[in-house]
């Protein structure tokens, strides 16, 4: 009776260990099946990198939005990645004892404020802001950038941390002890050391911007033609969907979905080289 | 200005042993004005991004606070007084659903990677793999899938139950992750005294190991809590946006984030989806500083 029991518990684990597969095998073969006949109908090439998109004309080119993603995605990197990795390496070598804790509880707060907050944020501040001192209608490719750039600071911190915190303390004293500056040391020889791991944390902000959603509509005007500059609006891939989705049937519909399935393949290129990373940064130790 | 800089570099610095005088230190500052400038950069950038976080959170609360009126409290939610409370109370069914899935499958799947499989199981890579990749999602491909599965294929149509499904896929790899470091983090010499006492397995993980692990599990499943919280892009077209509260869980309705994206996307109550703004921040904040106390006791043991 109880060898039942146990056996029938191993079970009861192994299958809910088995629900991440079963739902990954089911996203894809979901997504895959809607969205793939329809790239196929349209024509991958001109699906891909058509400039157009005009769903009422049956005219579906999502080029104008990939090259939106790409291009926010830049601009989060440019106004993020810089300010994220001088914190962390504040938070790693600077920062005194006394103010660690609550610093630290900071940035987990920072990672758990919904995007949808984030996001009315950039339409009450950031866009009316960008209306102001450069006209326009402020919700552009800018107000999106600095917003993503903003978001994407606590998913680089915390793991550009930690990155930097593995780095054997001999590394550093070995630094000092040869004459270099606290700065260099830190700068010229841990850093380097880390690189992986800095690299690997630099993914996974790129990863959060490229897939996210609620913010980015709120904020980046959402027009459905090529970048024309960053005073302009954009419209990703995300906001495509959400935007058109409500409406959309047949062919539309199915774009749509394969529109997701392009951001998923995406997503699965940036996971792929995200764990090549961690792979290699874990080897190195 | 000389004992100034020392002091704060002994404070802040691990070079505080260095037996430098004060005015060679002086000299070293003067001769690598570059190390000046980097750490003057670096505490610049720090100083940055905690101001933005004070600002967003000071600016979100001061902009929504003066609209908390007592209309917004209302049971029913009409087009007058846009009321935010229907979309409360889905909320939390939608929180007390998703988590009473999510939870045990994520709880079992960590006790089956721990306790279950050696570290040769060809299954274990491919679990972790799978979980790694969900984590990594973006939430809209959620709302697609969840829309495709639960909502067309399954027939259960824009409803709770489709919002609370798509969030479980969702929420899962975060418990897992979580709960597998609690129980990682449990000595084996609990297990074998429990085992020398003649306890069996699962005795032995039901009343000994996962006791002992419930902080760090509490800690993700809060963790959890925060997320479904404020998901908009999953549930919007698998819950739906009802403003009101479904008399079963097949119905639809929207949650409080979907709440202020429907009413800022229509612009038309802005104060409105203010004040809805500053619930969902204070709910933030208690469910951060809750994970935040629970991780203290956790360090503390």
């Amino acid at each position: 009776m109880t060898h039942l029991k146990e056996k029938g518990m191993k079970c009861i684990f192994m299958i809910a260990a088995f629900t991440s597969v079963i739902a990954v095998f089911l996203i894809c073969v979901f997504l895959f099946a809607n969205g793939i006949p329809a790239i196929a109908k349209i024509g991958p090439l001109k699906f891909l990198f058509g400039t157009t998109w005009k769903p009422s004309n049956d005219k579906f080119g999502i080029f104008p939005m990939i090259v939106a993603s790409i291009y926010v995605t830049a601009g989060a990197i440019i106004t993020g990645v810089p300010i994220a990795l001088l914190t962390a390496v504040f938070m790693a070598r600077y920062c005194p004892a006394k103010i660690y804790r609550p610093l630290k509880s900071g940035i987990e707060l920072m990672a758990g404020i919904p995007s949808i907050v984030y996001g009315f944020f950039g339409l009450i501040l950031i866009v009316p802001l960008i209306r102001q001192i450069f006209g326009g209608t402020g919700s552009s490719m800018l107000a999106a950038s600095l917003l993503l750039g903003m978001m994407i600071l606590p998913t680089i911190i915390g793991p550009a941390e930690s990155a930097i915190r593995s780095v054997p303390e001999s590394y550093y004293e070995g630094s000092l002890a040869l004459g270099a500056t606290k700065e260099r040391s830190i700068f010229c020889i841990m850093l380097p050391a880390a690189k992986s791991g800095i690299l690997a944390a630099v993914v996974l902000g790129i990863g959060r911007a490229i897939g996210e959603t609620m913010a980015v509509i709120m904020v980046a005007g959402n027009q459905a033609r090529m970048p024309q500059g960053l005073l302009k609006g954009v419209r990703t891939m995300t906001a495509n969907i959400v935007t058109e989705m409500g409406y959309a049937t047949g062919l539309h519909r199915e774009a749509l979905i394969a529109t997701a399935v392009v951001l998923f393949v995406f997503i699965l290129i940036i996971n792929l080289s995200l764990s090549l990373l961690n792979r290699r940064s874990s080897n190195a130790q | 200005m000389l004992n100034n800089t020392a002091v704060a570099d002994a404070s802040a610095g691990t070079d505080g042993k260095n037996d430098m005088s004060l005015t060679a230190r002086a000299n070293k500052k003067v001769r690598h004005p570059g190390s000046v400038i980097l750490s003057a950069l670096t505490i610049f950038a720090a100083v940055t991004t905690f101001a933005l976080l004070l600002f967003l959170i000071v600016y979100i609360l001061a902009k929504g606070i003066p609209y908390l009126t007592s209309d917004l409290f209302s049971l029913e939610y009409t087009s007058d007084n846009v009321s935010l409370m229907p979309s409360l109370i889905n909320t939390f069914i939608m929180t007390v659903v998703s988590l009473a899935i999510a939870a045990p499958l994520g709880i079992f799947a960590a006790i089956f990677l721990v306790e279950y499989a050696g570290k040769g199981n060809k299954f274990v890579g491919l679990i972790r793999i799978t979980a790694e990749t969900l984590s990594g999602i973006p939430s809209i491909v959620y709302g697609l899938f969840g829309m495709l599965f639960f909502v067309t294929t399954l027939k259960w149509g824009m409803s709770l139950l489709a919002g609370a499904c798509t969030l479980v896929i969702m929420v899962l790899p975060l418990i897992m992750r979580t709960s597998e470091e609690a129980l990682k983090a449990v000595p084996d010499s609990y297990r074998e005294a429990s085992f020398g006492l003649g306890a069996g397995k699962l005795r032995t993980i039901f009343t000994i190991v996962l006791p002992s692990a419930v902080p760090g599990i509490l800690a993700g499943v809060i963790l959890a809590i925060g997320r479904i919280i404020g998901e908009t892009a999953a549930l919007l077209y698998t819950a739906g946006t009802v403003a009101a509260v479904p008399s079963n869980l097949m119905g639809s309705g929207r949650t409080l984030a979907l709440h202020m994206y429907v009413l800022s996307s229509e612009g038309l109550h802005m104060n409105q989806a203010s004040a809805t703004a500053v619930v969902i921040m204070i709910f933030v904040l208690v469910i951060n500083g809750l994970s935040g106390m629970i991780a203290k006791r956790i360090a503390k043991g």
